[in-house]
């Protein structure tokens, strides 16, 4: 994609929408971490001509490399999902008190309904909470338009500026128009400015007084700000409203007056107090925590938000009409189905390892992944989950608060991007304070949950060139790991006796489960011999259906066909493998009966 | 012709509701309107059920669908048409593949995969079942019974069903255009065979 200033009109994602406007905004760097809803925006903006864009190992030096480029003086993009900024929060707060040279955005994911997340968070606060300002669009068009002007108030302001979207803005579709092409006028280069740049407190207390002054100045502009807007109506509701709900609010009520805040924080004080004066009941319609509301309220102004529009999960016009007592469509009740709830493909590697914890009963300490989906059934072999990285701090003070009691029963799982994430901190500490926790890491080359994004352990870069492939055995061993086997995790017994044996070493010991995520590019390329069920020898003991791979499934039969199958009385049917079979032989491993025979290899 | 809609896709992840969602989109923006679709990637997409909302008209709003508001579901695998039940209303059109993926407790023999479903949705909305799985076979591609059902919807449709094949013209790569095209006009014959 190359640069075009002539207008065209397009339809993209919220997400999509942010990489054009970053690129019409002339950013040059952009760096990030994957999370959903986030993801794609990286991986757009790589595809412009003349940028630089990267994965970092975590949110933190994503946001790291942002601020340094924003000090040499080249406009700069960071992206993350919404609890990626709590990783990246120690470089935020502080980031607010140096400031920029050139601009430096934020864009942070929310997943209010936690459509794929662990928590649904409200970050707004986190602009409150760090005196940045934060813009927030309601669709793909605004998104593009904010994030130009981010850019803008970035350097006009002296400050990190944020931009929050939520899913439904990152993953809807909708039309935007390209426009204009802007530059920075900073100009790029190594410049010292201690005082501004060096955080030691005497300096920084004499930022904190800048930051209190530019939040007053950020006030002023938010009065004037056009993306702060009333739109007047029938004066009986008023409506102070952001983002999503904004369309929600209009869809469902078409007549009343609004006032959108296309900036969040700091709010225009004067401006809502001359909009609640004109109007009779005045409302707050946002979605998650009492953000705007909180902060009317302590203007002394009367207004109604949580009272009656919930505070958890995501919000629509429905949900809206029936808040404010407006009438809705009939609409059936629910049936009830068996559940569909997501699963690891079919040939995963994550499955192997997953049947095998199972099978030991060991207490499974989680992370996040792919492989967190090892917590439903059948396999039901995950205990914890609780946030990136976790899994080996929370074995290890599992280990040292049960002392022997516990000793060879807990394993953490953490899949390779997760490790470089937040794992190796993790990994360090228990090998420092002497700790016995047994840790597998999921090495599948890829980060696989958000869409197959490259990481140090791929040999690839985002802009796809290739990248040095970190050993992590080798650093395993150098942080001091004794006990350290590799294992092809499609493996049944051999994945077993690897973790029977790091679960008996007295010490720390790590397992690496080596194996590619069935999805990416070069193993869907791979020609994959699929297995069969010869359905003869099939006794029907479900044995194979133990691991859940989506291509094996149970087939019923009628006393009928089971005589013709010659089956004795009881088998009441057998299993089927379906063309989605990706050959990695778990299945035919469980079966005693030579009954899962892989194609080609049949007797004649 | 009514100017304005809501189409709920829904199916299991991995079935093609992206490319048969954009397809329908495009066509719409070709006869002009403004097009709104919102859909949930990530965790959802590893085999779990799926859903996207597509709105059109004059100008949209919110991009996501009230509960009884539907016009139009095209669902993409049985179980998971009666699924998304209360976003229909008894005039709203369901196009369905009959084609059955055994969700993981009946694929691992612990329920059973439940019995008529598209007949007793048929007792609450006009039901268009679809053999998708076996029309993609004949025209040669499995992975094409997504564009099979989209021609099906089409027929129900407000704009002329040229504007899909343009469209596909346009976006598909030249590899998989050929097979798309005849999914879509036998999925298209089979809606006008019942019409
Ligand atoms: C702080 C934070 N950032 C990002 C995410 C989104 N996320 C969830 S899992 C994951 C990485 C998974 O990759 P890996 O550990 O390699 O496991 P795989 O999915 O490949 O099995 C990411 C980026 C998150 N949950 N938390
Ligand atoms: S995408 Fe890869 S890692 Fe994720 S479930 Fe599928 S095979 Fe496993
Ligand atoms: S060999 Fe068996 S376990 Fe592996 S993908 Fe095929 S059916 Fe699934």
């Amino acid at each position: 994609m190359s640069q075009n200033n002539s207008t065209e009109r397009l339809w993209l994602s919220g997400n999509e929408a942010i990489a054009l406007g970053a690129f019409e905004a002339g950013v040059k760097m952009a760096s990030g971490y994957p999370g959903t809803p986030s993801t794609e925006i990286l991986e757009n903006f790589s595809k412009y001509e003349g940028v630089y864009t990267e994965w970092a190992p975590n949110e933190k030096v994503g946001l790291e490399v942002g601020i340094g480029s924003a000090f040499a003086g080249v406009r700069a993009l960071v992206t993350m999902k919404h609890v990626g900024l709590n990783v990246a929060a120690d470089p935020l707060f502080t980031a607010s008190y140096t400031g920029v040279r050139a601009g430096l955005v934020i864009i942070n994911a929310d997943d209010p309904e936690m459509h794929s997340s662990q928590n649904e968070q409200d970050n707004r606060n986190y602009a409150f909470a760090a005196k940045l300002p934060m813009l927030e669009p309601s669709d793909p068009a605004e998104a593009k338009e904010f994030v130009k002007t981010a850019f803008e108030i970035s350097e006009q302001f002296d400050t990190p500026v944020l931009v929050r979207t939520t899913t439904r803005i990152a993953h809807v579709k909708g039309l935007v128009d390209t426009g204009a092409h802007t530059t920075s006028s900073v100009e790029p280069g190594l410049v010292k400015m201690p005082a501004k740049f060096v955080m030691l407190p005497g300096n920084a207390r004499a930022r904190r007084v800048a930051i209190a002054e530019r939040t007053e100045k950020l006030q002023d502009f938010a009065e004037k700000f056009e993306q702060n807007r009333i739109e007047w109506g029938d004066k009986k509701i008023g409506i102070i409203t952001s983002g999503i709900p904004y369309l929600h609010v209009k869809e469902a009520f078409p007549e009343a007056s609004v006032l959108k805040l296309g900036m969040v924080y700091p709010f225009p004080a004067e401006m809502i107090k001359d909009f609640a004066a004109q109007v009779e009941e005045l409302y707050i319609v946002e979605e998650l925590d009492p953000f705007i509301e909180l902060h009317v309220k302590a203007l002394g102004i009367t207004c109604k938000g949580k009272e009656i529009v919930p505070a958890i999960g995501e919000l629509n016009s429905h949900i809206l009409k029936k808040a404010f007592g407006k009438e809705t469509a009939e609409q059936f009740a629910p049936e009830s189905l068996p559940p569909r709830p997501p699963n690891m493909c079919a040939g995963c590697p994550h499955r192997g390892l997953f049947f095998n914890l199972a099978r030991l009963k060991v207490f499974v300490s989680g992370d996040i992944g792919c492989y967190t989906l090892g917590f439903l059934p059948p396999l039901s072999a995950m205990d914890t989950c609780v946030c990136m990285g976790a899994s080996i701090g929370i074995a290890h003070g599992m280990d040292k608060a049960l002392g022997e009691d516990g000793r060879g029963k807990t394993v953490a799982v953490i899949g390779d991007s997760t490790f470089f994430h937040s794992g190796l901190t993790g990994l360090t500490n228990v090998v420092y304070n002497k700790g016995n926790s047994t840790v597998v890491i999921l090495d599948n080359r890829i980060t696989a949950m958000t869409g197959h994004q490259e990481n140090p352990a791929s040999g690839a870069t985002l802009q796809n060139q290739p990248a040095h492939v970190i050993d992590i055995e080798k650093l395993c061993q150098a942080i001091g790991v004794e006990h350290i086997t590799t294992v092809d995790p499609h493996n049944l017994d051999e994945t077993k006796k690897a973790l029977e044996e790091a679960l008996a070493f007295q010490g720390p010991s790590v397992v690496i489960t080596r194996s590619p995520c069935v999805l990416i590019p070069s193993e869907k390329k791979r020609k994959k011999i699929p297995y069969f069920v010869d359905t003869k020898n099939c006794t029907g003991c479900k044995s194979c259906l133990r691991i859940g791979c989506p291509a094996v499934n149970w087939t019923p039969v009628s006393p009928e066909e089971g005589k013709d199958l010659g089956y004795k009385e009881k088998q009441k049917g057998h299993s089927m493998i379906n063309e989605m079979c990706n050959g990695c032989g778990e299945c035919a491993q469980l079966c005693k009966f030579d009954a899962i025979v892989k194609a080609g290899t049949e007797e004649a | 012709m009514k100017t304005n809609g809501n189409i709920l896709f829904s199916g299991v992840g991995g079935q093609g509701i992206l490319l048969a969602s954009e397809i329908t989109a495009y066509a719409l923006l070709e006869a002009g309107m403004d097009v709104k679709k919102s859909e949930v990637h990530g965790m959802a997409q590893r085999g779990g059920s799926v859903v996207a909302h597509l709105r059109y008209g004059k100008k949209v709003y919110s991009p996501l669908i009230e509960p009884g508001a539907v016009d139009i579901m095209i669902a993409f695998e049985s179980m998971e048409a009666v699924r998304y039940l209360p976003f229909l209303h008894s005039g709203s059109q369901v196009v369905a593949n009959s084609h059955k993926i055994p969700p993981p407790s009946v694929a691992t023999g612990k329920m059973e995969y439940p019995a008529n479903l598209l007949d007793t949705l048929s007792s609450k909305v006009p039901v268009l079942s679809v053999d998708g799985f076996a029309i993609a076979k004949e025209v040669g591609e499995i992975r094409a019974a997504n564009v099979v059902l989209v021609g099906a919807m089409s027929a129900f449709m407000p704009v002329d069903g040229d504007l899909f094949i343009q469209v596909m013209k346009k976006r598909l790569p030249a590899k998989i255009l050929e097979v798309n095209l005849q999914a879509f006009s036998r999925g298209r014959e089979v809606a006008q065979k019942n019409a």
